[in-house]
């Protein structure tokens, strides 16, 4: 047996687990709470293999000081990695004490059971907090400490309640904005108007007159107000707003021919899969292109971040979902030693990937300078959230099939264009963050990349299409020079490209005139994708495309990354206007650890990957991005959302993967596919908006 | 702009004075002079909903409410649903249902429910819907909110089950 990777890299026992006298399990773990329930997930884990009461495990946030370093928490990874990580570290732990249980009880024939160890005879019991301090953690995890085979685990697969709920339904401070130091100061950052303007003159002392102001800090294109209290911060700002004068550059595409920009280059271009030779000629030929703009994060709560320096020492509480990542970034931006640096997570409202997050801690650590010793915390306002942020970037995917006579997909051909899907700090070798590269000298923040293939790609993810296509031949695109700064929004480039494969085949079934089910089952041979597809459509009671009435059905289904599978049926109205009226999803996540966290997550995700199909698009003119407040870029309200029904296939013979990310494309696609079935004409151009199926319509 | 004045209001039951700026919102006062962190900021413009409170028993947005507006008004938070310890049926039917993920918006979303069951103890789901219009969630949790609302009218979930059942 070997430890899992992540215990590997952090392998001292401490470093993991802790137990008190009162029998309080404290779990530290890397990975960090973004709403999506991962601490209770953990939680669940650690208390299952240890055999203790859920309620008695306390799970910490993660830390640089003291917290194992398990990279960023993304990509649907946490259950896989660091799941497996704190199960053989828990069983590491229970056996240590069951070592010292068999010393004190004088034998080693021992039954746990809610954090009391029994001899089997009857004849003693003692517990983990009679024990804690006789058994030294201080240890590196035994390779060969076994935890529980599955049909042993009592927990696993439960539906234990959020551990971070009771706060969050009482209204009791939580987030990282309600934080409040001894001395605490509250900053502003004033940014430019436009992606690319440079500060031409700030008058910083009308700000510096107003009342409650501590400083105002000007370095470069960086402008901002310490205050000594947060209504005296903004007004400052604002102050400092009106006093300061920008150049601003027409450097933005043209937000209606996102196509002709993301295809203009110049572009690395890349194979991600081929297979097969010319093959046999192809009966007839289907051609399509299919787009999503870019997306916002549009987080409810905007970016936050606190710092204090105290002398060369730096420490900085952040939601950023990587604090080793952060502090490493936040060292190479200021040329000072990582060691000096520590940072603490603090939860605030959802992370769907690379957010604001990063950027307001280095705001915080640039505005501290200017008050030494005491802590500054920064908050972004939602402007600056919605247009700062890296978006989601736009995607154009062309693809081209061939159908035999008997209306089998015989070719395939795909060309992604798009660009890059990441910029997390320290990505290009650059720190990464959007203040270092406003501040005199600063070098621009590099070109967006991609995770490497092995890490699931980004513009390529989900691009290889999960049927049997024996010819296939699918190509990448990814601009080399970006006009707008770009990273991970959650499923990455799998969104568009699940959208544009599982609305083309769709379109390839209607060729082939057969119905989308039975097209899709018929080119499907992996029995785990069959399972959700028929799940899906069984419960949505499928009887193909139309179901009269102007109600249109649509049918998708994708795996995600080499992870968990999920089918999607949606239904659509379309009468005066479009309404999504349901969706039902079938998900296989391998082994399930806290079911109705998974729930929650697939059902989160489809809404919003609805709200992402429907509405969503950031719009710009040449210079400035105009998607400023909740009018200009609105989502999905209440009375918009559809219900949601998931059905969740649980394989306790399987690893288990995430479920954050599986209903993004294939509900996106559903939906799209729902709404031809409606009204007859297909839109291929994201957000399926009044207009764009009018002007389809018109077409 | 003129300095600080004194206001009195009632917040959570409790007749209060504070020293504010006329411009300063509502929002700043409830979480920097009153110590409530329930109400949260996220738009400061009124658009979201996070930063709702009861005023004089209507959902307000706190963010962009001035306190020369308030004066003499009734608060309510989302710290003055509960009764003490006991929580109000609605936050205790967001647990039962598990209705949140990063739980942002929630308090805010708490307050439109209470609003809507005291005037409308028996609301159907499309009224629930409706009402929590002005409330944005960007989780997608909205479905098992609305749920909980309807739990919390009737007493129990829709299908008479939910996560915290026994099962």
């Amino acid at each position: 047996m070997t430890l899992p990777p992540h215990l590997a890299a952090n392998p001292r026992l401490s470093r993991w687990l802790h137990v008190t006298a009162d029998g309080t399990v404290t779990l530290r773990t890397g990975k960090v709470e973004l709403g999506q329930g991962i601490l209770t997930a953990l939680a669940l884990i650690a208390a299952d293999e240890l055999d203790v009461d859920p309620a008695s495990v306390r799970v910490v946030a993660a830390s640089t000081a003291l917290g194992p370093d398990e990279g960023p928490t993304a990509g649907s990874m946490s259950v896989a990695d660091s799941g497996s990580a704190v199960r053989h570290a828990a069983a590491a732990v229970r056996a240590l004490f069951l070592d010292a249980a068999a010393v004190r009880l004088g034998s080693d024939e021992l039954t746990v059971r809610d954090g009391v160890i029994s001899r089997t005879d009857g004849a003693g019991t003692t517990t983990y907090g009679e024990l804690a301090s006789h058994v030294d953690l201080d240890v590196d995890a035994d390779p060969a400490a076994t935890p529980k085979p599955a049909a042993e685990r009592r927990l696993t697969g439960s539906d234990l309640l959020r551990l971070d709920l009771p706060d969050k339904v009482a209204g009791r401070p939580r987030y990282l904005s309600d934080l409040e130091l001894p001395g605490q100061l509250w900053g502003r950052v004033v940014r430019p108007p436009s992606p690319a303007a440079t500060l031409r003159d700030a008058d910083v002392a009308g700000a510096q007159a107003l009342p409650g102001v501590v400083a105002v800090v000007r370095d470069g294109s960086f402008l901002g107000v310490v205050a000594d209290d947060e209504h005296a911060a903004d007004r400052a700002a604002d102050q400092l707003r009106r006093d300061a004068t920008w150049s601003e550059h027409e450097t933005l595409p043209d937000e209606d021919e996102l196509s002709g920009y993301l295809r203009a280059g110049p572009s690395t271009t890349f194979t991600i899969d081929e297979a097969g030779g010319p093959g046999e000629a192809p009966e007839r030929t289907v051609t399509a292109t299919y787009s999503r703009p870019f997306l916002a994060h549009a987080s409810i709560a905007p970016s936050c971040g606190l710092a204090r320096w105290d002398g060369d020492d730096l420490q900085v509480w952040s939601h950023s979902q990587n604090v080793f990542g952060l502090r490493a970034a936040i060292a190479q931006a200021l040329g000072i030693d990582a060691a000096r640096v520590q940072v603490e997570h603090v939860e605030s409202a959802g992370a769907y990937g690379h957010n604001g997050a990063d950027d307001a801690a280095f705001d915080a650590v640039l505005l501290a300078r200017a008050a030494p010793g005491r802590p500054v915390q920064v908050r972004w306002s939602r402007s600056d959230e919605l247009t700062w942020s890296p978006f989601g970037s736009a995607q154009v995917v062309d693809l081209t099939a061939g159908l035999d006579a008997g209306g089998r997909i015989v070719s395939w051909d795909c060309d992604i264009w798009s660009q890059g899907h990441t910029a997390r700090p320290g990505y290009a070798g650059a720190p990464g963050l959007l203040a270092a590269a406003h501040l005199s000298g600063g070098a621009p923040l590099p070109a967006p990349v991609d995770p490497p293939p092995e890490r699931g790609a980004g513009s390529a993810r989900g691009a290889v299409p999960t049927y049997d296509l024996p010819v296939r031949r699918i190509r990448g695109h990814r601009l080399e020079q970006v006009a707008l700064r770009t990273s991970s929004l959650r499923s990455l480039g799998a969104f568009t490209n699940v959208f544009a494969i599982e609305s083309f085949v769709d379109e390839l079934a209607a060729a082939a005139d057969a119905d989308p089910l039975d097209f899709r089952l018929a080119h499907l041979s992996d029995e785990r994708g069959r399972a959700v597809l028929s799940t899906a459509a069984e419960r949505a009671g499928w009887s193909g495309r139309e179901r009269g009435g102007d109600v249109g059905t649509g049918v998708a289904v994708a795996r995600y990354k080499k992870g968990g599978w999920c089918a999607v049926v949606a239904e659509v109205e379309a009468v005066s206007e479009v309404r999504l009226r349901r969706l039902v999803l079938a998900v296989e996540v391998g082994a399930v650890v806290h079911a109705d966290g998974v729930r929650n997550q697939v059902e989160g995700g489809a809404v919003q990957a609805a709200s992402w199909t429907l509405k969503e698009r950031v719009r710009f003119d040449r210079t400035r991005v105009t998607s400023v407040d909740w009018e200009t870029y609105p989502i999905l309200r209440f009375s918009e959302v559809p219900q949601v029904d998931v059905v969740l296939l649980d394989r306790p013979d399987l690893p288990s993967v995430g479920a954050g990310e599986v209903a993004q494309g294939p509900t996106a696609a559903a939906i799209g596919n729902a709404l031809a079935a409606a009204v007859g004409v297909r839109v291929r151009d994201l957000p399926l908006t009044p207009d764009r199926v009018l002007a389809a319509m018109d077409a | 702009m003129s300095g600080p004045t004194t206001y009195s209001l009632t917040v959570n039951g409790r007749a209060v004075e504070v020293q504010a700026d006329d411009d300063a919102p509502l929002l700043h006062v409830l979480r920097h002079d009153l110590g409530l962190a329930g109400p949260r900021f996220g738009c400061g413009v009124g658009l979201c909903g996070a930063c709702f409170v009861l005023l004089d028993g209507s959902p307000a947005p706190s963010c962009d409410t001035p306190m020369w507006s308030v004066i003499g008004k009734t608060v309510v938070t989302v710290e003055g649903l509960a009764d003490g310890d006991s929580l109000h049926p609605v936050q205790q039917a967001f647990l039962d249902e598990q209705a949140a993920q990063c739980g942002f918006c929630v308090s805010g979303v708490l307050v439109s429910a209470a609003a809507l069951l005291a005037a409308e103890p028996r609301p159907t789901e499309e009224q629930v819907a409706g009402s929590l219009d002005r409330n944005l969630c960007r989780c997608g949790v909205q479905r098992r909110m609305v749920a909980a609302v309807l739990r919390a009218a009737t007493g129990a979930g829709p299908d008479g089950h939910s996560p915290g059942d026994e099962s």
